[in-house]
């Protein structure tokens, strides 16, 4: 009885496991091929943030921690000062035009 | 043509090989040499409750001052390429923050510094530690950023912060090659009881050190970035 509950919770686990390997692989395709840039760094914070909790679901939540803060956190806005900056600096250019 | 097929090759080339690693895997039964090492004696001989910051501080303390020295040196460049650029000028004021975001940050932000010291305190304790508390710090900072563009940070006070930490964190390095066994040996204090707040020798010090030093850096990163953003 216990063995066939350890089971289940192990599927359970491994199921979650393969559904967020896929939402990863998914959401780096978009993070890919998508036009827009702003969409192309949320998704790119998306892989991270599902890869952090497959770290916890890989019973490593030192690793998951760091992955959430830095990974998806900040990481994400760093892109997105930087892309204001360069946007900036682009309709500068088309001000020169 | 040629370009297309040489990509499609190289990306059968590199499928081949993680299959085989796929199909050859097997789990470990049993823990490896050195994973063994760390996991029978972290306990008895260092004290900490948490083996991924015993590891991270104590047993692999030489490359964690490494890995923050890099930190140091990105923020340190950030800050160089930023500042060499025109500061920001206000001709237009930036967007104000919505309402939701104002309000919000206001309960928020003490909430995620006080995360952040419980992680960074208790690194020796639960999962956490120095690097992932000082993330939280500065995640804490970037919430006060969003919410308020036009504050400005005292890069003085940041500055005195990471230096004051990191000169501490080799200073205590070496009183340990002096009074213990070794470069950041953490038995410098005494180790104390299992489970303890204050345990662990000088684990819980360094993880402090750490976490001020990185927090203390992306902060410093992320306020140089958001000042220059409307150049």
């Amino acid at each position: 009885m216990s063995s066939l509950g350890m089971d289940l919770a192990s599927n359970l686990t491994s199921g979650l496991a393969l559904l967020l390997g896929l939402a990863m692989v998914l959401a780096a395709l978009v993070a890919i091929l998508v036009r827009s840039t702003p969409i192309a760094i949320l998704s790119a914070g998306l892989v991270s943030l599902f890869a952090s909790v497959l770290f916890l679901i890989l019973a490593a939540p030192d690793v998951a921690m760091t992955e959430a803060a830095i990974g998806s956190g900040l990481t994400t806005f760093l892109f997105f000062f930087v892309l204001a900056r360069v946007r900036g600096g682009e309709s500068e250019a088309s001000d020169d035009d | 043509m040629i370009r297309r097929a040489l990509v499609l090759v190289l990306l059968a080339v590199l499928g081949a090989l993680f299959a085989a690693l796929w199909l050859g895997f097997t789990p470990a039964e049993e823990l490896g040499l050195t994973g063994r090492y760390y996991a029978e004696h972290t306990a008895p001989d260092l004290g900490a409750a948490n083996l991924v910051t015993a590891i991270i501080v104590t047993y692999r303390g030489l490359d964690t001052l490494g890995e923050v020295t890099v930190l140091f040196l990105s923020a340190a460049i950030v800050g160089l390429v930023l500042a060499g650029g025109r500061p920001a000028a206000r001709r237009k004021p930036p967007v104000p923050a919505g309402e939701l975001l104002a309000t919000g940050s206001r309960l928020l932000v003490p909430l995620i510094l006080l995360l952040g010291a419980y992680v960074i305190v208790n690194g020796h304790l639960t999962p956490g530690g120095g690097f992932q508390g000082g993330a939280i710090l500065a995640s804490g900072t970037l919430l006060l950023l969003l919410a308020e563009p036009l504050k400005r940070f005292s890069h003085g006070l940041i500055t005195r912060i990471e230096s004051l930490s990191g000169a501490t964190f080799v200073a205590l390095g070496l009183l340990g090659l002096v009074f213990a066994g070794g470069f950041l040996d953490n038995r410098l204090l005494p180790v104390g009881t299992l489970g303890e707040l204050f345990s662990a020798g000088l684990m819980p010090v360094i993880s402090v050190l750490i976490g001020l030093k990185v927090g203390a850096e992306f902060s410093s990163m992320l306020a140089s970035l958001s000042e220059t953003e409307d150049s």
